[in-house]
């Protein structure tokens, strides 16, 4: 579903002698399989947002090649918009003065979504995602996890196969991060949607990933499951000891 | 193309519903700030019996498509030289996941009509010269035709100016000279200023086009510059030659996009 093979990304930052070249990703291969759940660790600045930005289709990569749902991001960009589903958790994809409702029937006119297709769709993911209270509210009034709710379920309402989350639980609390959590577990589970996050939450990977990808300096450091992930280091006690010490090695 | 536009336009358009004040206030401005421009003439008038060779009416006229072009290109697409506010608060990324061109969600991000006041203000000042002009009915037909020329110059002049930002991330003013400068520069006759300046607005930023050239033929007058006569009917092929060189100018700058760090 996803296929990256040797992908390099760089930029260059700075003017006149200042200026220099900035690997952000260099020689990232991996692939994703349908129906897979997968958690993309790294610390901050090691290629992460980079990574998704190039799935996506936001950057261009400067190497390498990229497939995802069968499309070349950067070339056909706008018609993989419409197969896969897109989350930033730092910022929202909704419209900020419009009530929520109205941000979504925006959205099935503009991704093309079949009227009644889309009254079940909404219909489920409204109540899955308990978002009855607030659908007539502006989304500038919402709160962070309503918000969160609301761009999780604009990102799901076309079907997309794969959907792509950017740190989709930060800044949520407890009782918002469990129910984002179980409702990603069933999205997997029973519409087998191919999903990837980023997180620094680590009860994100270990209640949520089957499969974890660690990224740093640009280059892939892990990929396995979380007890391969566990035995790089035995002896530790948490999983957050473990990656820790994977991201100082 | 169109629909989404008129989608995203409208939906704009309801969002800023909410506050009819200052629609309301913001129409009328537009209005009457844009009104002293003419007020500007009628002083100049006021002192003297031509300006640049041209009258009174026939200012009004340069002044009333040149505008009216303007306006109607800086409400409709105007918005795209916001660019670099958009890359900056990251906002550009999300409108990049979406299935639509970014460039129809620039031009319409935060549409509103607030800048009908300045669209009506040029219309007016062109209904009141053009009874008052003794012109020939078989040229009528190049006006909506100048105006819809007008509107593709200056729409390609924004995208130009969103395009270079992709570049520099901060170069509003660079497109602003030639946007709001080309706007107040048309709205005279082009023989008040030198004739370097106009060769360049005629051939490397066909601003002339714009209005000068077709007026000539509207108003049937000799081009002071002895320019050839046939330049007077290339408006669309500068349009269209323009419009292009943005189209491709906007898509390098997108593949070139670096986006914002986190």
């Amino acid at each position: 579903m996803i296929e990256v093979d040797r992908v390099g990304r760089s930029f260059t930052v700075g003017r006149g002698r200042a200026r220099r070249t900035v690997h952000a990703v260099r020689d990232l291969s991996f692939t994703v399989g349908s129906g897979e759940f997968v958690g993309y660790l790294g610390p901050n600045g090691a290629g992460k947002s980079t990574t998704i930005k190039m799935l996506t289709g936001i950057l261009a990569p400067t190497s390498g090649r990229i497939r995802v749902a069968g499309l070349d991001p950067t070339r056909r960009r706008t018609a993989l918009a419409r197969r896969i589903g897109v989350v930033f958790g730092q910022r929202t994809t909704l419209w900020w003065d419009l009530p929520l409702k109205d941000s979504f029937e925006l959205i099935r006119h503009l991704y093309k979504v079949d009227r009644v297709d889309f009254r079940r769709r909404l219909d489920e993911l409204a109540d899955l995602l308990d978002l009855g209270g607030f659908l007539h509210t502006p989304v500038r009034q919402l709160s962070l996890g309503q918000r969160m709710r609301g761009d999780v379920t604009a990102a799901l309402l076309h079907e997309p196969a794969v959907l792509i989350l950017d740190e989709p639980t930060i800044g949520l609390d407890v009782v918002s991060k469990v129910a984002m959590r179980a409702f990603l577990r069933r999205l997997n589970a029973e519409h087998g949607t191919t999903v990837l996050l980023t997180t620094h939450d680590l009860g994100d990977i270990e209640k949520l990933c089957r499969r974890v990808m660690l990224i740093d300096h640009g280059r892939l450091g892990f990929d396995g499951t979380v007890d391969d992930l566990r035995a790089t280091a035995p002896g530790r006690e948490s999983l957050e000891e473990v990656v820790a010490h994977l991201y100082t090695a | 193309m169109v629909r989404t536009y008129l989608l995203l336009a409208w939906t704009w358009m309801r969002a800023s519903a909410q506050y009819p004040v200052s629609f309301a206030l913001m129409t009328l401005g537009s209005f009457t700030l844009t009104g002293l421009d003419v007020a500007g003439i009628w002083i100049i008038f006021e002192h003297t019996e031509s300006l640049g060779g041209f009258g009174l009416f026939e200012v009004m006229f340069l002044y009333g498509t040149s505008g009216l072009s303007f306006a109607l290109a800086d409400m409709l697409f105007g918005n795209v030289e916001r660019l670099s506010q958009h890359v900056r608060a990251g906002s550009f990324d999300t409108m990049l996941i979406r299935p639509t061109g970014a460039f129809v969600q620039m031009a319409t991000d935060r549409f509103g009509v607030q800048r009908l006041g300045r669209i009506a203000q040029a219309a007016l000042v062109l209904g009141i010269s053009l009874p008052r002009l003794d012109l020939s009915w078989s040229r009528m037909w190049m006006v909506p035709l100048m105006v819809a020329c007008g509107l593709v110059i200056f729409t390609s002049i924004f995208a130009l100016g969103g395009a270079l930002q992709f570049l520099l991330t901060d170069a509003p003013e660079v497109a602003n000279a030639f946007t709001y400068g080309g706007s107040t520069l048309t709205q005279y006759p082009l023989s008040i200023y030198g004739g370097e300046l106009v060769k360049g607005v005629t051939f490397i930023v066909p601003l002339a086009f714009v209005n000068w050239q077709p007026a000539l033929y509207v108003l049937d007058r000799e081009d002071p510059f002895g320019l050839p006569y046939w330049l007077r009917f290339v408006a669309p092929v500068a349009a269209v030659l323009l419009a292009v060189a943005a189209a491709l100018a906007w898509r390098a700058g997108i593949r070139r996009y670096r986006s914002t760090g986190s």
